[in-house]
């Protein structure tokens, strides 16, 4: 649990990964597009509107998977105060910000065409929306909290009360009789999705996943020095005068 | 009362819950302010939608439980953080009691004097909104129902803010995404009524999300207090 | 070509949402990215002030 405590550690193991990780998410950009727009066939139903789906569903997808990063995150600093743990929701969040508003914009943009709105109060709508402020909320009681631990602690403590929200995301469609589709990849008796379709939506997935981890990394290097920093500098101002 | 010198969990408890309503209702308390806002800002929705009958009875449940979720969480702000300024909290917290019964006592106080006396309000008010006849009853339940988790769930976020400065605006954007199960629920059940369909399925739901913010509530507000205090 | 950017009609919502997107995942991307090399060199500098002062 704690080999991966030390920073320095963590930075050479990122720095290992991290060429991997941007390699993998070109080619799966790279091989998802070229899927998505050239080797896929329109649907029978929604028409070319479908290529929508192989950005708006990865999203989501990676929405949901991010706020449970941030939430096992949470738990092992709050649990076990592992000292990267904290650090780690907190560079994990902004991206599943981001996520979550792009599933919910292009969700929007794809349901305009097919459902003849922008938005309908139902309940997957309603609880990605929640998602995306529980995000917020998060990354505001870390802005708000003037003591790092403490900030990050509290924000950690919301983050696992959040996590009643996932399941509602994902039965939601089974529960309300929606617009939204119900499940058609991750379900018990298998995908109903056709494959020409699935291939470049588990690409573009496997993209955003790898796009996930280069930026994740990214932001744990990035939290690890404004930690030094902030080290550094409650160093110099207890220094005893007279120390130069 | 058996032993004088160490007082019984209960009537520590007992003696907190009673503090926190007398405070709750005196000269500057919340609950007084609260009831009155529920009052005013439920009044404005005629002259915004117009008086039209049918339009308020259509929007009559909605109005309701949402100015009574904000009334709620106006209220909120003080839970702890009236005691954490004045020291109280520090010493109620190494009462034998705990953390977990402190909070316990303190939400229990908020629901009684707030919370409660809002869904007791609630039908009075539905009169100004025209809300329809046969959907009285279902109202003041689905509130007394629901109006614990508005005091568990805000809970958290009062906790979550104690120590910031001017939190009541963060409190706001933690608690009002986690209100909105209850809201769904509560305004479901009323609309199943309106609309002559059994609003059993949606008052279960209610008092499941209840439930469950009673668990994760008392335990998250108790794991931020702890935070907060140290 | 003009079919294909067409997109049976869906043009502006199909390419709406993946400039959105695309735009947004740069910019977090890229915005990481610079305050990653900020904060890199803020610490090197840091270190070394304070070598020059032992």
């Amino acid at each position: 649990m704690h080999r991966f405590a030390n920073p320095a550690q963590f930075n050479r193991l990122a720095d290992v990964i991290l060429p991997w990780a941007i390699g993998a998410m070109v080619l799966l950009f790279g091989a998802g597009l070229y899927y998505a727009f050239w080797a896929s066939p329109p649907d029978y139903q929604q028409g070319e509107s479908v290529r929508v789906m192989y950005i708006h569903v990865p999203a989501a997808w990676l929405a949901m998977f991010t706020y449970m990063v941030t939430a096992a995150a949470s738990f092992t600093a709050l649990v076990w105060r592992h000292p990267l743990a904290l650090l780690a929701g907190k560079a994990a969040a902004p991206a599943g910000a981001v996520f979550t508003a792009l599933a919910l914009l292009t969700g929007m943009l794809w349901g305009k065409p097919m459902w003849g709105t922008f938005w309908v109060w139902d309940g997957r709508l309603t609880s990605v929306l929640v998602l995306f402020f529980l995000y917020l909320g998060y990354m505001a009681l870390w802005q708000a909290i003037d003591d790092e631990e403490k900030a990050g602690r509290a924000a950690s403590i919301l983050a696992l009360v959040g996590v009643v929200n996932i399941p509602i995301i994902k039965f939601s469609v089974d529960w309300w009789s929606t617009l939204h589709q119900p499940a058609s990849v991750i379900r018990l008796d298998g995908p109903t999705i056709d494959g020409s379709m699935l291939t470049p939506l588990l690409l573009m997935a496997g993209a955003y996943q790898a796009y996930f981890v280069v930026v994740f990394l990214w932001r744990m290097k990035l939290e690890i020095n404004r930690r030094k920093l902030s080290v550094a500098r409650q160093a110099m101002m207890h220094a005893p005068v007279g120390a130069e | 009362m058996n032993q004088s010198n160490t007082p019984s969990h209960a009537s520590i408890f007992t003696a907190i819950v009673r503090r926190d309503v007398s405070l709750a209702w005196s000269q500057g308390g919340g609950s007084l302010l609260a009831l009155g806002f529920f009052l005013i800002a439920v009044s404005l929705f005629p002259f915004g939608v117009g008086p039209a009958p049918q339009v308020l009875a259509r929007i009559a449940p909605g109005v309701i439980w949402v100015v009574a979720l904000l009334a709620a969480v106006i209220s909120l702000d003080r839970l702890y953080q009236a005691d954490f300024e004045d020291g109280s909290l520090d010493d109620l917290m190494v009462s034998p009691l705990g953390t977990l019964g402190i909070v316990t006592a303190k939400v229990l106080a908020h629901w009684l004097s707030t919370t409660l006396p809002l869904a007791l309000l609630a039908p009075a008010l539905a009169v100004l909104v025209n809300l329809p006849d046969g959907a009285y009853g279902t109202l003041f339940i689905s509130l007394i129902i629901g109006t614990p988790a508005l005091s568990l769930i805000g809970s958290v976020g009062a906790a979550l803010t104690v120590a910031v400065r001017r939190g009541g605006v963060l409190m706001l954007l933690l608690i009002l995404p986690l209100y909105v199960p209850t809201l769904i629920f509560g305004v479901g059940a009323v609309d199943a009524v309106i609309s002559l369909t059994d609003p059993m399925p949606h008052l279960a739901l209610l008092g499941a999300t209840t439930l469950v913010a009673t668990v994760v509530g008392l335990l998250a507000s108790a794991a931020a207090l702890k935070l907060a205090m140290e | 070509m003009a079919e294909f950017f067409d997109m049976g009609g869906y043009a502006l919502y199909v390419w709406t949402a993946y400039g959105v997107s695309a735009a947004a995942l740069v910019w977090l991307a890229v915005s990481t990215r610079k305050q990653l090399k900020e904060s890199a060199e803020a610490v090197e500098s840091a270190r070394a002030r304070r070598k020059g002062r032992v």
